[in-house]
């Protein structure tokens, strides 16, 4: 099942990732020839089965709801560069900065 | 090497115990070894001696100060922990660009309890990108080298950990196991090596890669020394809403001699084409061994193994690609300066992220897209449904199934070059295991004719480590595979 070059590019859009040329060419070959093999899955009836997302145990469970301490943000704060006071500086997600 | 590098974690907890040798003296030998060794083998990404020396001396003080039946059996005892489990103070950086300056401002569970037992902690051990890789090459801090053959990988995510302890720079040291990551480098590196059932150990603090499938485990020479060291790290984790709340295992091991009225299964599904020759006949002839403690053999029949090398390369990168989507040049990790959002978040992926990452990220991105969602994540996960329920089934009729680990030994540094495709065929044996979130332990059966080291793997029904451990531990009373070191 060949990938165009065309959904490579729409792909590492969707996962913020700016490809060189080579790159895309390689992943574009690598992707396409991952999901050759994977597609052998669709060889098998499994209509009427359940799926499995993850593995519960039994016994695992939600803890009580009880207040505790966390992090100081300091903490959470420690490997930001850019930060302002207790919190993340990022850039602006609407319109430009002196708008 | 010295006397004391040379004894296992047992041996060394015994000396410790019996106040013979103090955990300073160990640790430095330790150090020294890791000193003299690392530059050929590059087990570690970032070592902490004097932090190391420093729980060493805390150590020697507690036990001065107290009454041996106070004190925890692992008291004194050195450890390595691979890189993707978060030590706080200690940079982790994943094996990942990302993260090269990453601290950590808190520590994974199963280590904090370790570290409350007075384990001293040595370094972190190096590991493919994220624990995706079977080679440790992924790791963007250079590849580890095997010590029985410095031509060839110590296999991988977990491989500087389990090359440590193969060269005895470490007694022991933690992994994880999303596919095979702690199985694989284990065999590759003639050590023993225990993937828990899903939900034993808590994950919190290790950072996520598949988050239905890691698990954290341990490598060290013997099965008796995992025993020594699974029940303090296990166990019920507030922080983990997926552990499971079960006390820990048993930390004795029945005093097993023999295999009598063990039921082990053989599945001819893990025998077949592109198993190597002298790997098949090894662990054949460790079956038999069993056989002759007294184990019964029985032939049993996991029809879907062939489809979880489709199903888990669907379901670990459409996790992998949620779990990664958090590194976004903001919080923490690399963070370029660009004062447009778009462009940092694209800017510190496409610089930080390797190449396996990157094809794993778009993998499960296109597997979890609209339109190819029923087709690819939907219908592995059915398939999923069909491989535990060929374990539930099986082991209905038996106690364990047998495999090989790898259906290779350790392969050139480079071996497999460009080929993502023939990297994942390595990991056809270990991933139904994470898949079904049952334990498996791997340990070592023989020799290759190259003189390299070939694992087995026992895997057992859920919450059954302590039967797998007591198990090996008989096989390994009557062998000695486990006892063979690299010449270095």
């Amino acid at each position: 099942m060949a990938l165009t070059r065309k959904e490579v590019e729409h792909i590492a859009a969707l996962v913020r990732l700016k490809l060189s040329d080579t790159e895309l060419v390689e992943f574009q070959h690598q992707l396409s020839s991952i999901l050759d093999h994977v597609r052998s899955l669709q060889e098998l009836d499994t209509h009427g089965v359940e799926p499995t997302s993850g593995i519960l145990s039994a016994n695992a469970g939600l803890r009580p709801d009880e207040p505790s301490v966390g992090l100081t943000p300091a903490r959470v704060l420690q490997n930001a560069r850019h930060k302002n006071q207790d919190q993340f500086r990022v850039p602006p997600v609407f319109g430009a900065r002196d708008e | 090497m010295s006397e004391l590098t040379s004894l296992t974690p047992r041996e060394l907890t015994s000396l410790l115990s019996a106040r013979k040798i103090s955990s300073v003296e160990i640790t430095r030998a330790c150090l020294d070894r890791i000193q003299s060794l690392e530059g050929n083998l590059h087990a570690f990404i970032t070592l902490a001696p004097d932090a190391a020396l420093e729980q060493a001396r805390l150590a020697d003080k507690k036990r001065a100060e107290s009454r041996t039946d106070e004190l925890s059996p692992l008291l004194g005892l050195p450890i390595a922990v691979k890189d993707v489990l978060s030590v706080e103070g200690i940079r982790c950086t994943c094996g990942s660009k990302i993260l090269e300056d990453y601290i950590p401002p808190y520590t994974a569970t199963s280590v904090q309890r370790l570290v409350d037992a007075g384990v001293v902690i040595l370094g972190k051990t190096n590991t493919d990108e994220f624990a995706m890789g079977s080679s440790t090459e992924n790791s963007a801090y250079g590849v580890t080298r095997n010590p029985w053959d410095s031509t060839r990988v110590p296999g991988g995510s977990s491989g500087g950990s389990a090359a440590a302890v193969a060269a005895r720079m470490s007694p022991a040291a933690l992994g994880t196991d999303t596919g095979g990551s702690v199985r694989q480098p284990a065999s590759f590196c003639g050590v023993s090596g225990l993937k828990p059932t899903y939900g034993r150990v808590s994950r919190y603090g290790l950072i996520a890669y598949g988050s239905s499938l890691d698990s954290v485990g341990v490598l060290a020479p013997s099965a008796e020394d995992i025993a020594t060291i699974l029940p303090v790290m296990a166990g019920y984790d507030p922080h983990d809403a997926t552990s499971a709340k079960l006390g820990a295992p048993r930390a004795n091991l029945d005093g097993r001699e023999d295999l009598r009225g063990i039921r082990v299964g053989f599945p001819e599904e893990y025998f077949s084409e592109g198993l190597q020759a002298d790997v098949e006949k090894a662990v054949r002839e460790a079956i038999a061994r069993m056989e002759a403690l007294g184990a019964e053999i029985r032939p049993v029949n996991l029809p879907h193994t062939k489809y979880a090398l489709p199903v888990y390369y669907l379901i670990a990168p459409a996790e992998a690609s949620a779990n990664l989507s958090r590194y976004d040049g903001i919080r923490f990790g690399l963070q370029p300066d660009s004062e447009e959002l778009l462009e940092r978040f694209v800017s510190a992926r496409s610089t930080g992220f390797g190449a396996e990452v990157k094809r794993r990220i778009m993998l499960g991105t296109y597997a979890l897209s609209a339109g190819y969602y029923d087709a690819f994540y939907g219908q592995a996960q059915k398939v999923r449904t069909l491989i535990k329920r060929d374990f539930e089934s099986v082991f209905g009729e038996v106690d364990m199934v047998a495999g090989p680990v790898a259906p290779t030994t350790a392969f050139k540094i480079g071996g497999h070059g460009n080929d993502p495709l023939a990297m994942y065929l390595e990991d056809i044996y270990t991933l139904p295991a994470n898949l079904a979130g049952i334990p498996a332990l791997a340990f070592p059966v023989g020799f290759d004719q190259a003189g390299l080291p070939i694992g087995m793997q026992l895997m057992g029904a859920p919450f059954n480590e302590n039967l797998l451990l007591g198990c090996v531990h008989a096989f390994q009373q009557h062998t000695d595979w486990h006892k063979q070191k690299p010449a270095i």
